[in-house]
């Protein structure tokens, strides 16, 4: 498995795991907001194939929980309870890509709520969550690395094609941002903008905030190719024939940018996905109650969260795909565009 | 000589720039510390007046920058509105301490990526390159934040190590023995987790810098003269592949300056970043600029040092610049 194979298998896995976030309507069993006081930090309902009597049943099912004897917060399965695991389940309202409205769901239970990662403290269901964040949290990264991208390409370009004092004060102060630690960069950026926004406001500022910390590497290593493009042959002949700078640019030395572009977005994305995370982790990014991948976890900053609710944590580990993907991705992208190493 | 001066010139305009940069942004802040004061019926519109005068709040930002630089040369990184005291005291504790982690972490994680990188090198395409490519793929997949929660969560099932902090209650009555004990076994759990997290990099870019030294006529010589393995190895390839691991060296600062703000927050060690995350929400600017000029001045320290290194190290750098 070599090359062009591998990079389609890892894209063909990114794609399938981002269907499953853009229909996050389809995936997620209920509304991610939907809260049951009743039924605080469930822990995750286990599925089954036998039942009590023994036997087996195709269909998987879990067991309701019931408050274990002399405890407030102790669950176990009530196991005259079962809930079928059913499937294309109507359920709780969402628009398909925030268009189509429907209620279709891939799975549900019918009397009673079913939860495959347990709940949290306000009895929300943490895998509607996990998946509906995910949303917030890749697209954040996917739209950050895009407007990074742009900026060090716009950035780039100028500073390696016209060259002179217009390319010195480009790349300093590009060596200026490279200098400075990232996630101390993007405090400081987050701290001096409004710290109570709505979900949407934070989302765009967390995007713009992570363009900005980090347009200074791509852009120096478009300025290189760059550089190097427009002292190709072809591209003095067309000069020589009075093309444009416009014109040159656009069809001869951007295009000689696009792998460079390539692997810096694959490797920037789950950067910024984390960046994301972290700061909606530090309660600095998408506030309550729209779920992202940061504050999902952000529970475990308490301790007692930490000692006796175990999954909470759950969510770090089902992401971990998403960046396998993603390293998989850019290591592959790397390899084929060895001449531009990471590192400054 | 002359190859250090301009370093140390490039260092010192970088931390100019950013310090620019850094004040530049206040610009952009809205509200200011005293801006929640306006709620407090109890305190006159006046006073906020007077309070924003005595701390220059109101002047022109130029002529802001301007005192502010001319303090910082004497030492005084402004004042810090939420601690109504100077800033520095308040942040050379705190950065003492996440010098403390990282500078431990460094040296660990150095002294874990060269044996490992040397022996992937040394057994490139084979078994063991293999397996060490599967680990570090493996924490390169790990998220910093999910690695330090789940350290947690372990410390916690276990019980044995301290779940965060940097000492015990009662550590002022314990022994000299007792208190380095004591320190050690809250430092155990962030230093971990900190190393971790820029293992993956160190080794496979030693093993990088490494392999390609090993394939060079000049070892295959004094391999044929009978040198010994290890010989061979530590003192002959690794010297020769030091040059772009020292440079390393001074990236790896940064990563460790930046992973360590996070795992502090979520350890809890009194470091820099719980304490700039908490200005940040008191928007307690002088802290905030404050905090991200030490971290610069860090990380162009470590690229300083690391440039001493190279200098000592490679004969080649010291060649050019006499010349």
């Amino acid at each position: 498995m070599t090359g062009r194979r591998a990079i389609s298998w890892w894209l063909l896995l990114l794609v399938g795991l981002h269907a499953l976030v853009l229909f996050a309507g389809f995936f997620a069993p209920y509304d991610p907001t939907e809260q049951d006081r009743r039924s605080p930090y469930l822990p995750p309902m286990r599925l089954h194939f036998v039942d009590n009597q023994g036997h087996f049943h195709a269909r998987p099912f879990a067991f309701a929980l019931k408050l274990r004897e002399a405890s407030f917060d102790q669950y176990e399965e009530d196991r005259t309870r079962a809930l079928p695991l059913k499937f294309m389940v109507r359920g709780a309202n969402y628009r398909w890509l925030g268009l189509l409205p429907s209620r279709l769901h891939l799975f549900g239970a019918e009397s009673e709520k079913i939860y495959l990662l347990g709940s949290d403290a306000y009895g929300r269901d943490q895998l509607s969550r996990f998946v509906y964040g995910g949303r917030v949290s890749l697209f954040a990264g996917l739209l950050g690395a895009g407007v990074t991208v742009l900026l060090g390409l716009c950035v780039g370009a100028a500073a390696g094609y016209y060259g002179g004092w217009r390319d010195d004060l480009l790349m300093r102060l590009a060596e200026l941002f490279l200098a400075l630690p990232w996630l101390y960069l993007l405090f400081a950026l987050r701290a001096f903008l409004p710290l109570a926004v709505s979900p949407l406001e934070a989302f765009l500022l967390i995007i713009a905030v992570l363009g900005a910390v980090g347009w200074a590497r791509p852009a120096r290593l478009v300025r290189g190719v760059v550089l190097s493009a427009k002292e190709r042959d072809f591209v003095r002949a067309a000069r020589g024939f009075g093309a444009t700078d416009g014109y040159l640019l656009r069809r001869h030395i951007l295009p000689a940018t696009s792998s460079v572009l390539l692997t810096q977005a694959a490797i920037l994305v789950p950067q910024f996905i984390l960046a994301e995370m972290t700061l909606s982790f530090l309660g600095l990014g998408v506030p309550e109650p729209v779920p992202s991948w940061g504050n999902l976890l952000s529970s475990l900053q308490q301790y007692s969260v930490l000692v006796s609710y175990w999954w909470m944590y759950l969510p770090a580990l089902i992401m971990l795909p998403f960046f396998l993907g993603y390293l998989g991705l850019a290591s592959e992208l790397q390899e084929r565009t060895e001449a531009y190493k990471i590192g400054n | 000589m002359r190859y250090l001066l301009r370093r140390s010139a490039h260092a010192a305009v970088l931390l100019l720039g950013v310090s620019l940069l850094a004040f530049a942004f206040t610009v952009l802040a809205p509200g200011s510390y005293f801006d929640e004061m306006r709620l407090n019926p109890h305190i006159a519109p006046e006073t906020i007046v007077v309070l924003r005068a005595r701390y220059e709040l109101d002047r022109p930002l130029p002529l802001r920058y301007v005192h502010w630089v001319s303090g910082l040369v004497h030492g005084d990184m402004g004042f810090s509105f939420a601690y109504n005291t100077p800033v520095l005291p308040l942040l050379l504790v705190r950065a003492r301490n996440t010098l403390l982690l990282t500078f431990t972490a460094m040296l660990l994680a150095w002294a874990v990526a060269l044996p490992l990188g040397i022996w992937s090198a040394e057994h490139l395409g084979h078994l063991p390159d293999h397996l060490l490519s599967w680990g570090t793929a493996a924490l390169l997949v790990i998220p910093d934040l999910a690695l330090a929660l789940g350290f947690l969560i372990i410390a916690v099932k276990l019980g044995r190590l301290p779940e965060g902090g940097m000492v015990s209650l009662d550590f002022e009555s314990l022994s000299f023995f007792g208190k380095a004990r004591d320190l050690l076994l809250h430092m155990a759990l962030p230093v971990a987790a900190l190393v971790l997290s820029v293992l993956p990099l160190l080794v496979r870019h030693v093993r990088a810098a490494v392999a390609e030294i090993l394939v060079a006529p000049f070892l295959l010589t004094a391999e044929g003269h009978g040198i010994p393995r290890r010989t061979l190895l530590y003192q002959y390839a690794l010297p020769a592949a030091a040059n772009p691991l020292i440079s390393l060296v001074g990236f790896s600062i940064g990563t460790l300056l930046s992973g360590s703000l996070l795992i502090e927050v979520v350890m809890s060690w009194p470091g820099l970043g719980p304490f700039l995350l908490e200005a940040i929400l008191a928007r307690d600017i002088y802290v905030v600029i404050g905090g991200v000029l030490l971290s610069t001045f860090f990380l162009v320290g470590g690229n300083f040092l690391a440039d001493l290194l190279l200098y000592w190290a490679d004969p080649r750098i010291r060649k050019e610049t006499s010349a």
